[in-house]
């Protein structure tokens, strides 16, 4: 098995799952939640089995609107049989209860309206979150890759291993966030701290399988000094791919398993970890390894003298 | 060699007995058999968090420009009035936690009036002045007093429930002749007590320091209204306490010592430097040191709680017998061997969690779940590893020791970056109250740690104790190498 040989094929899989994701994250923004951006959402039960419809929740909310609370629009989804769920700008907890009892006392059928789920978070809360995001992946990707350079001091180069794991991590965040913004314009889902934490745990997941993959080119590159450098890279992720794939299976199992019967609320948490945690398996044995002999061979200096080959991110 | 797995698999089989018990319990007491003291009396009862069990959690800021500056002592007395308040209410077990440098998490567990308890949380909050005759209250209880109600309500007022106990010690000075312990049979007889005086009469507030004890007192100013109300007041009242009530509760009862007819007058007890300013800024601000607005608020509902840990519970049982079986079966008797020790790293974790104490929250179980794949990768790691060294020839001994060493280096490099995150995460989660990725990384760091634990020991033991027992040359399709020398 040879997957050094065909890295720029890899490489070029993997931009073809990114590009659709970045396009929609161009075109369509990433959908962001009320935790980011500030705002409210409102869950509500009714008993009776008969929620209102989209048009009657808007007249309801509109009603209080005022000059300094605009409410008008919100966006009502369905939320099983007998639940909606509604979106709009902040709303506090008072006005809550005057429109949750507006709604029991117009469409309640004389039965009960449980409110399930009310968030709101103003917007400069929101705007801080999402900039301390940010931040706070960053953070991470330095972290690690600092971390990465010092493990591996002992072979040489040691930073090309640490950029080349951050490379393959950023890899996956960028699928992961177009993953995000595809289902987001398809499904209506909104990316919230839920989501942060998902991409957080494959940021987690991908630099682990990347420095398993690593820790054997490091074994190997002392082993077998005379051979070169390609061969070793690709013996060892073929030593390694028994453990990546028992590995991956083990978790998309469990992963699965959430997905399936977990219920409502952890569901879109649970899928963007299914694609993050297999893109992070990808690029651990497609894209770090094979960007080290990318880099150990300098190859940038032909990619444009020769037919086009598909860049590397 | 030969003694010390056993040696090992003894205290392994303690700690997963020691698991278990923590685990189905709710209380643990250890009592010393000699003296019969109370070594350990815990509540060990599995935390829930407000999105599994319901409730609301809220996030207050200051309500004053960004560049205002707010210290940290302002923020723990406003935390501590609050807390108050809502211990008022009736709420039980409310969460509060400084969130520096300008916010306040609120977490009540359980409740559906939402909307009273946000109320009660934006009001000024009161401070009166309460006359006590002659018979002091502790400070801490909570009283009723007449402010707010015409004369006839209060004297036809059911005395019921009036005075209860101290909800906790609370931080205030005795005041000036700080009374005797005999002084609280009061707390028995229920009474509305008369209110003198509001917080609003209250001009300036200010510690100073007597010019020749040195101590610490508290000098304040009437609004001159007041004032002359305050002096035939304290005239007629020489000898009794006057105490100073907060939200219906006593934070101190100072005694008049004699007439304050200027509207000036010094409170003096045994006060410290912290213990005269807590009380000056209470005086002060009537309540809140700093004004509060709600920033962010999350209501879950009982119901959806339930239906959510039902869930997570099928899902988390499904997982891990998938997981289970897929280990027995690809990797035979070492996959065997490391699903036991899963079962010791399910209980281990689990008691951690009941024991530190972590509250658990939807992603929090996630995390948990998640960290069992990171357990099972270690076993993979290994068990990978050992197969390679027996191909290579090696006895199974060698093959054991060396695959372990091997495999160590991965496994502490992978998982000490999933650690930097955790790590990334907790301090993201905290800097915001978002308890929920909090959670996360708690369990998830945990995870990370008991299951290198277990990998590393538990799993090990048991190999060397089956080796121990069982003749490995002719067993070799029990670890899954005969066929297939790749």
């Amino acid at each position: 098995m040879n997957i050094i040989k065909n890295r720029y094929l890899y490489f070029g899989i993997s931009l073809l799952v990114i590009i659709p994701g970045l396009l929609a994250l161009i075109f369509w923004k990433l959908p962001l939640g009320i935790d980011f951006t500030g705002g409210s959402l409102l869950e509500v039960q009714f008993a009776s089995g008969r929620p209102p419809t989209v048009a009657e929740v808007a007249v309801v909310y509109e009603e209080f609107s005022t000059s300094t609370r605009d409410l008008s629009n919100p966006l009502v989804q369905p939320l099983g049989a007998d639940s909606i769920s509604v979106r709009s700008k902040e709303m506090d907890d008072a006005t809550k209860g005057q429109v949750v009892a507006a709604l029991k006392e117009r469409y309640g059928g004389g039965q009960d309206v449980t409110v399930l789920h009310f968030t709101h978070v103003s917007a400069a809360v929101g705007q801080e979150v999402a900039v301390r995001a940010a931040g706070a992946v960053g953070l991470a990707a330095l972290a690690i890759l600092l971390y990465i350079t010092f493990a591996f001091r002992g072979v040489q180069h040691a930073f090309r291993y640490g950029v080349s794991a951050v490379i393959a991590m950023f890899h996956d965040v960028l699928v992961t966030v177009g993953a995000e913004a595809l289902l987001g314009h398809f499904l209506g889902w909104q990316a919230d701290s839920l989501f942060l934490t998902a991409l957080l745990t494959v940021i987690g997941f991908s630099v682990h399988d990347t420095i398993v993959v690593f820790d054997r080119i490091r074994e190997n590159t002392n082993k077998y000094r005379r051979v070169d450098y390609e061969t070793v890279v690709n013996h060892s992720i073929v030593q390694t791919l028994d453990r990546s794939i028992n590995t991956q299976l083990t978790v998309m199992l469990t992963l699965l398993a959430l997905a399936l019967f977990g219920g409502e609320s952890t569901r879109h948490f649970v899928v963007i970890l299914l694609i993050g945690i297999f893109s992070g398996t990808y690029s651990s044995i497609f894209n770090a390894p094979p960007l080290l002999v990318v880099w150990e061979n300098k190859e940038w200096k032909t990619w444009f003298r020769k037919k086009e080959q598909p860049a590397s991110l | 060699m030969t003694r010390r797995p056993y040696l090992m698999l003894g205290l392994i089989l303690l700690l997963t007995a020691l698991a278990i018990w923590v685990d189905s319990s709710q209380r643990i007491t250890i009592i010393n058999p000699f003296n019969q003291k109370t070594l350990v009396d815990r509540n060990v009862a599995t935390r829930l968090g407000l999105d599994l069990r319901g409730g609301l959690q809220t996030l207050l800021e200051a309500d004053l420009p960004a560049d205002a500056d707010i210290t940290s002592d302002d923020l723990g007395v406003t935390r501590q009035i609050l807390e108050n308040r809502a211990n008022a209410l009736g709420v039980s077990e409310v969460v509060m936690q400084v969130a520096p440098p300008r916010r306040i998490v609120a977490e009540f567990p359980g409740i559906s009036n939402t909307e009273e308890v946000v109320a009660s949380l934006q009001q000024t909050g009161l401070l009166e002045f309460v006359d006590f005759g002659t018979s002091p209250l502790e400070p801490g209880t909570v009283i009723q007093t007449d402010y707010g109600q015409s004369p006839e309500a209060s004297a036809t007022a059911k005395p019921e429930a009036t005075a209860t106990a101290p909800v906790e010690p609370s931080p205030t000075p005795t005041a000036i002749a700080p009374p005797e312990a005999a002084a609280t049979p009061a707390a028995e007889t229920p009474t509305i007590y008369h209110t003198v005086m509001t917080g609003a009469a209250l001009d300036t507030v200010n510690v100073v320091r007597d010019p020749t004890t040195g101590s610490y007192e508290i000098s304040f100013i009437l609004k001159t209204d007041a004032a002359q109300l305050f002096a035939d007041f304290t005239k007629n009242h020489i000898k009794q306490y006057l105490a100073i009530v907060l939200d219906k509760k006593v934070i101190s009862a100072p005694i008049i010592e004699n007439e304050i007819s200027d509207g000036r007058g010094v409170i003096r007890g045994g006060f410290t430097s912290d213990s005269a300013n807590t009380l000056a800024v209470q005086l002060r601000y009537g309540s809140l040191p700093i004004p509060v607005k709600i920033v962010e608020s999350r209501t879950v509902g009982p119901t959806l709680g339930e239906e959510s840990i039902r869930r997570s519970m099928v899902a988390g049982v499904i997982g891990l017998t998938i997981v289970i079986l897929f280990m027995a079966l690809y990797y035979r008797l070492p996959g065997v061997l490391a699903d036991l020790a899963l079962g010791v790293y399910a209980v281990t974790s689990l008691m951690l969690f009941k024991l530190i104490p972590v509250v658990l929250t939807l992603p929090g179980i996630a995390g948990f779940i998640l960290s069992i794949g990171m357990a099972v990768d270690a076993n993979i790691l290994i068990f990978e590893r050992l197969k390679e060294e027996l191909r290579a020839g090696r006895n199974l001994r060698q093959a054991i020791d060396l695959g372990w060493s091997r495999a160590w280096l991965s496994i502490r490099d992978a998982n000490f970056s999933t650690l930097i995150t955790c790590a990334i995460l907790y301090w993201f989660g905290n800097t915001f109250g978002a308890s929920l990725v909090k959670g996360f990384s708690l369990t998830l760091a945990l995870g990370v740690l008991v299951s290198l634990f277990t990998a590393i020991v538990v799993t090990r033991t048991f190999l060397h104790v089956v080796l121990d027992n069982v003749k490995f040359a002719e067993h070799t399709r029990w670890f899954g190498i005969q066929e297939n020398p790749r």
